[in-house]
């Protein structure tokens, strides 16, 4: 079966850490930072990496633009 | 499969529209703006507009606008972008002019240049950022702001003996003939940013049609001025934006046909 995985990669010095992400996420992959960027925002990172599915919501709702999507398919089974 | 593994060049799905500057924007954590920002860097690039595209944006918190999509942009006085673009608009057809408007500027100090241009049926794009309040100065009461709501000026929320009724102005716009398209969007969740991009692309494709002037209305958030947590904020605009400014196209269609409208006014 054919397992779509995906990964973000989040400008951690762009993000505000306004959590919209985190919340768009349907797969809770994303979570806020205890640490802080140099601004210091919490910002986002991937907490459960292995849960991602490349759907780029968080990517569509962030207002600084600073999530990068990356989606491929694996003919693993599952 | 490593997270590294995935992340690779041809596995790229969604990343920041080339015309969005790398500047970190001034706006606050949360802030829609920066959203309809990037929707807008999105619909410009996807139509191949950037060389005859100019932005005009007036005062409020996107009077930086310009720092951050790589277009042509020109800077009017408060409330006046559409008296600006109809300049532009008239003396280069060519190009395809937007404004960028909040609510304090749009619907309070720039009613009388927005009802005209409309009118008048300007081949321009306006783009309406209406988050009830004015957030560029500290939170006051717009004329937008919801019954009830607390703001700078009104702490015991907003009083209709005193301060009237919120104003739907997007309703206002969808009455005028010159309007080919208005419609009130959202940027909240994935699925409403989808819809709002789809909606700005319909309005710059109808500015290069010239078929009229297109409104786009987008129900925003300020979560610095409500004094809610960007999340929250979204939740209080569902729960009390929405009712009162429910989100959909208005009108769509292009501007009336000059005979017809002659004819109906004659048997009137």
């Amino acid at each position: 079966m054919a397992k779509v995985r995906g990964a973000v990669v989040v400008d951690i010095e762009a993000c505000k850490g306004c959590g919209l992400c985190v919340v768009a996420c349907p797969h809770q992959v994303l979570a806020q930072n205890k640490q802080v960027n140099s601004r210091g925002y919490h910002y986002s990172f991937m907490e459960h990496a292995e849960n991602c599915i490349g759907c780029s919501n968080c990517a569509v709702v962030c207002p600084d633009t600073c999530i990068t999507v990356y989606r491929v398919k694996s003919e693993k089974t599952v | 499969m490593d997270v590294k593994d995935i992340i690779k060049e041809e596995n790229l799905v969604y990343s920041k529209p080339s015309l969005l500057s790398d500047k970190i924007t001034h706006y606050c954590p949360g802030c829609s703006h920066g959203v309809v920002h990037k929707l807008l860097a999105e619909v410009i690039e996807e139509l191949g507009i950037q060389e005859k595209t100019i932005g005009v944006s007036p005062v409020g918190c996107a009077v930086f606008a310009y720092n951050y999509i790589e277009i042509d942009w020109q800077e009017a006085a408060h409330g006046r972008a559409p008296a600006v673009a109809t300049g532009i608009a008239r003396v280069d057809p060519d190009k395809v002019v937007f404004t960028y408007q909040g609510d304090g500027d749009l619907a309070s100090i720039g009613t009388a240049e927005i009802m005209h241009a409309a009118n008048r049926g300007e081949n321009i794009v306006v783009v309406f950022i209406n988050n009830a309040i004015y957030g560029m100065t500290g939170g006051q009461m717009a004329p937008t702001t919801l019954l009830g709501q607390v703001t700078a000026t009104t702490p015991c929320g907003r009083d209709l003996e005193r301060n009237g009724y919120p104003l739907k102005i997007t309703e206002l716009i969808g009455q005028l003939p010159g309007a080919a398209y208005v419609s009130r969007q959202s940027v909240h969740t994935p699925a409403a940013v989808r819809k709002c991009r789809k909606a700005l692309r319909k309005s710059f494709e109808n500015a290069m049609a010239k078929k009229g002037t297109s409104f786009v209305e987008v129900v925003s958030t300020c979560s610095s001025g409500w004094r809610l947590s960007p999340v929250e904020a979204n939740k209080w605009m569902e729960e009390n934006m929405f009712p009162f400014y429910p989100i959909g196209d208005i009108k769509d269609g292009q501007k009336a046909e000059a005979g017809d409208f002659m004819q109906q006014n004659l048997k009137n």
